[in-house]
């Protein structure tokens, strides 16, 4: 067997890196419906990809609180910093055009 | 105070042949339920708390609308909890397997393989039963069955092909309860008398062997060889565990009889 | 899901700490939530790290004392009730546990500083569960007054800790019930079952009034707490609340509650009560309970016991993942 290289590419058994103890950390998200998107639920500890699946149905959805789970690694989710929140959503604050509220519209029209 | 009048009538000999069929499928399953919650709150894991609450919770399930049924075939009368409750140890008709302890997390999780493998094979045969009642449970208690073997088949891969520690432990978890599987592909009398309701024992054997052998492969185990094996839990001769398990369960619910609950 | 975990850096004080505090005091003070990644006085981190452990560990550990009658329920569907029970406080251990990961530790350190005693749980769950009626006495009093600091939480500062809560209350909401059940189907049976209900509210009223904490003259943490909007209601608040829903309940058990001095006070529009034995919490709290060293020793164990089997899980994942890498290669 090969060593383990340095940096495996999708290795979610790598986690959150090596400074964490015991299982890695995996984020949960669920499809409470059809039509609906799947949302964040929350996270849970699991070994691999299998048992984060089986653990999160476990965990998750006890109440028939879903049709379909995702699963994935916490180390893979990459946030946009708060430090730069500004940057990042501010411009569209002064942008109200984009929104249909904007726009006035003679009374009596209908169906736009 | 006096018992319900009820207890004393069961006879188990006197049981129409589908409801000691239902009595002996809700028997396994109640027991293994029973042996399940035991691990609440000790698993290695608190995902795993969770994963064994729920598979003692579909067991459970299963056993009360199996007894129900017993009970009802019968016609006296007897509720779920009369048959839970009121049967002494050689009443009951569940096979060896389910009613040994727990043992370490591998044990269990053999037991799981074992076990759940067979529900699998017998659930997916009964759904085609001639007994409505049955075939309906069948297709629910299915879909259950198919995540426990799931289920036990992510773990016994995990720890045979995991650590040294794990792999010794896996195998010997295996040779602990395999001298337990001849009894569930035994024909017995009950089943072959009901050849258009009942699964054959026989007959789900060899679908069994080819999803667990492959399993083993996979956790590089070997399938063990005992030279000894249990018999006799369908007709009510059973291991000195089970007493040990009853007197716990049954002792509250007797201690009061006729109450409700 | 947070996401770059570099919640420690937010530790580091530099010069722009005094911006942040500030950013941090409008957001508090227009009622927002906190959330992980945002800038956070360190004081803030350490208090909700204590609070969310301590409430996670609280509902592991109350998973023992009812569970040790999971195997004696006295009918079939109590005993899958009282499953599905224990099982959803083990699943709030979880939610709980991932909320408090968000400040940046880890679980597993969680876990020891539990196992080492530097950490603490509710005192309530070192009394023992002597009877089933205890069962329902839990369910009606212990969840009844756990709820009522739950709602309160569910409009925490901390985001992640207030969704938590939110999704705990929703479950909560069916043990109070069943206890509330079990001791209503006790106390209307026979006269063996009456006398069991009534026993267990003797034992279980007290400690459970004692979950809301010290009296407010004595409570040291709770005015930082509730000025960061992690706290929203004082302990003698809550508390109240809970004596004024209970007494009612308590008429249709047709159950007493064991003090003396509970009777309405039309002035305050309250029920009054008895003092509370404050000495015997501090006692209790600081490890001279009737179970402490009983549960300490069990959660110890099973988490022993259960090394192996974690470790074998990630051993198997990493060759898992050294064969992917090796087929991708050849
Ligand atoms: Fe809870
Ligand atoms: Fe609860």
């Amino acid at each position: 067997m090969t060593q383990t290289p340095q940096n495996p590419a999708p290795n979610p058994a790598a986690g959150n890196g090596s400074d964490r103890r015991g299982w890695p950390l995996w984020e949960v998200f669920v499809r409470a419906r059809r039509g609906l998107a799947h949302q964040h639920v929350g996270s849970l500890h699991a070994p691999d990809a299998a048992l984060a699946l089986q653990n999160a149905r476990d965990i998750y959805t006890r109440r028939s609180e879903g049709v379909s789970i995702w699963v994935v690694p916490s180390s893979a989710i990459v946030a946009s910093s708060p430090q730069e929140k500004d940057s990042f959503f501010d411009p569209a604050l002064d942008k109200a055009y984009r929104h249909p509220t904007f726009y006035d519209i003679p009374e009596g029209v209908e169906h736009l | 105070m006096s018992p319900p009048a009820v207890t004393s009538a069961l006879s188990i000999a006197a049981l129409p042949a589908t409801a000691k069929y239902a009595l002996a499928l809700g028997d396994d399953a109640l027991i293994l339920g029973q042996r399940l919650g035991e691990w609440i709150a000790d698993a290695p894991q608190l995902e795993e708390d969770l994963a064994l609450a729920n598979i003692s919770l579909d067991l459970i399930g299963q056993a009360r609308i199996l007894l129900s049924y017993a009970g009802e075939l019968e016609g006296a009368g007897h509720t779920e909890d009369d048959l839970a409750f009121w049967r002494d140890d050689n009443q009951f008709r569940n096979v060896h397997l389910v009613e040994q302890p727990n043992g370490d997390f591998a044990v269990t999780m053999a037991r799981q393989l074992v076990f759940a493998s067979y529900q699998y094979e017998l659930y997916r045969a009964l759904q085609d039963s001639g007994d409505e009642a049955l075939a309906a449970l069948a297709g629910k208690a299915f879909k259950e069955v198919s995540y426990h073997r799931e289920h036990a088949r992510t773990w016994v891969v995990r720890l045979g092909d995991g650590t040294e520690e794990s792999h010794r432990r896996m195998q010997a978890g295996l040779e602990a309860v395999w001298p337990g599987v001849p009894e569930l592909f035994e024909p017995d009398e009950v089943s072959l008398s009901l050849p258009s309701v009942a699964a054959d024992p026989a007959g789900l054997e060899p679908h069994w062997a080819r999803f667990v052998d492959g399993v083993l492969a996979e956790a590089t185990l070997t399938r063990p060889t005992p030279r000894w094996r249990s018999r006799g839990g369908r007709s009510g001769l059973h291991t000195e565990h089970l007493g040990h398990l009853l007197a716990p369960m049954q002792h509250l619910h007797r201690s009061h009889p006729g109450a409700s609950w | 899901m947070y996401g770059n975990h570099d919640t420690e850096t937010a530790l580091v004080p530099d010069e722009g700490d005094s911006e942040r505090q500030a950013e941090f005091d409008a957001l508090i003070a227009d009622d927002q939530r906190i959330e992980p990644r945002d800038w956070m006085p360190d004081a803030y981190r350490r208090t909700l790290i204590r609070q969310v452990a301590q409430h996670a560990h609280s509902e592991i550990i109350g998973m023992q004392p009812e569970g040790n009658w999971i195997t004696r329920a006295p009918s079939l569907r109590r005993k899958a009730i009282l499953i599905a029970k224990v099982q959803d406080e083990g699943g709030h251990g979880l939610y709980l546990y991932s909320a408090c990961e968000t400040l940046g530790v880890d679980r597993e350190d969680l876990l020891d500083r539990l196992h080492g005693g530097r950490q603490k749980y509710s005192s309530i769950f070192n009394y023992p569960a002597l009877t089933w009626a205890d069962v329902g006495a839990i369910g009606w009093l212990v969840d009844g007054a756990a709820i009522m600091n739950q709602v309160a939480l569910c409009r925490c500062s901390y985001g992640p800790y207030a969704r938590a809560m939110i999704r705990i209350c929703k479950e909560e909401s069916f043990h109070q019930r069943q206890g509330f059940e079990i001791l209503h189907t006790l106390a209307h049976g026979t006269p063996a079952q009456k006398e069991m209900a009534q026993d267990a509210v003797n034992r279980f009223w007290a400690p459970a009034l004692m979950m809301f904490g010290p009296p407010d003259d004595a409570s040291p943490h709770s005015a930082q707490s509730m000025a960061w909007g992690i706290k929203r209601f004082s302990n003698d608040e809550l508390r109240q609340r809970f004596v004024d829903m209970s007494v009612p309940q308590a008429e249709v058990l047709g159950l007493s509650l064991p003090d003396p001095d509970l009777r309405w006070n039309d002035e305050r529009g309250h029920y009054d009560s008895g003092e509370l034995d404050w000495d015997e919490f501090a006692r209790v709290i600081s490890g001279d309970g009737p179970c402490n060293a009983q549960r300490m020793s069990r959660r110890i164990r099973a988490h022993e016991d259960g090394a192996w089997v974690r470790e074998a899980a990630q051993a198997y994942a990493a060759k898992q993942a050294a064969r992917t890498l090796e087929v991708a290669a050849s």
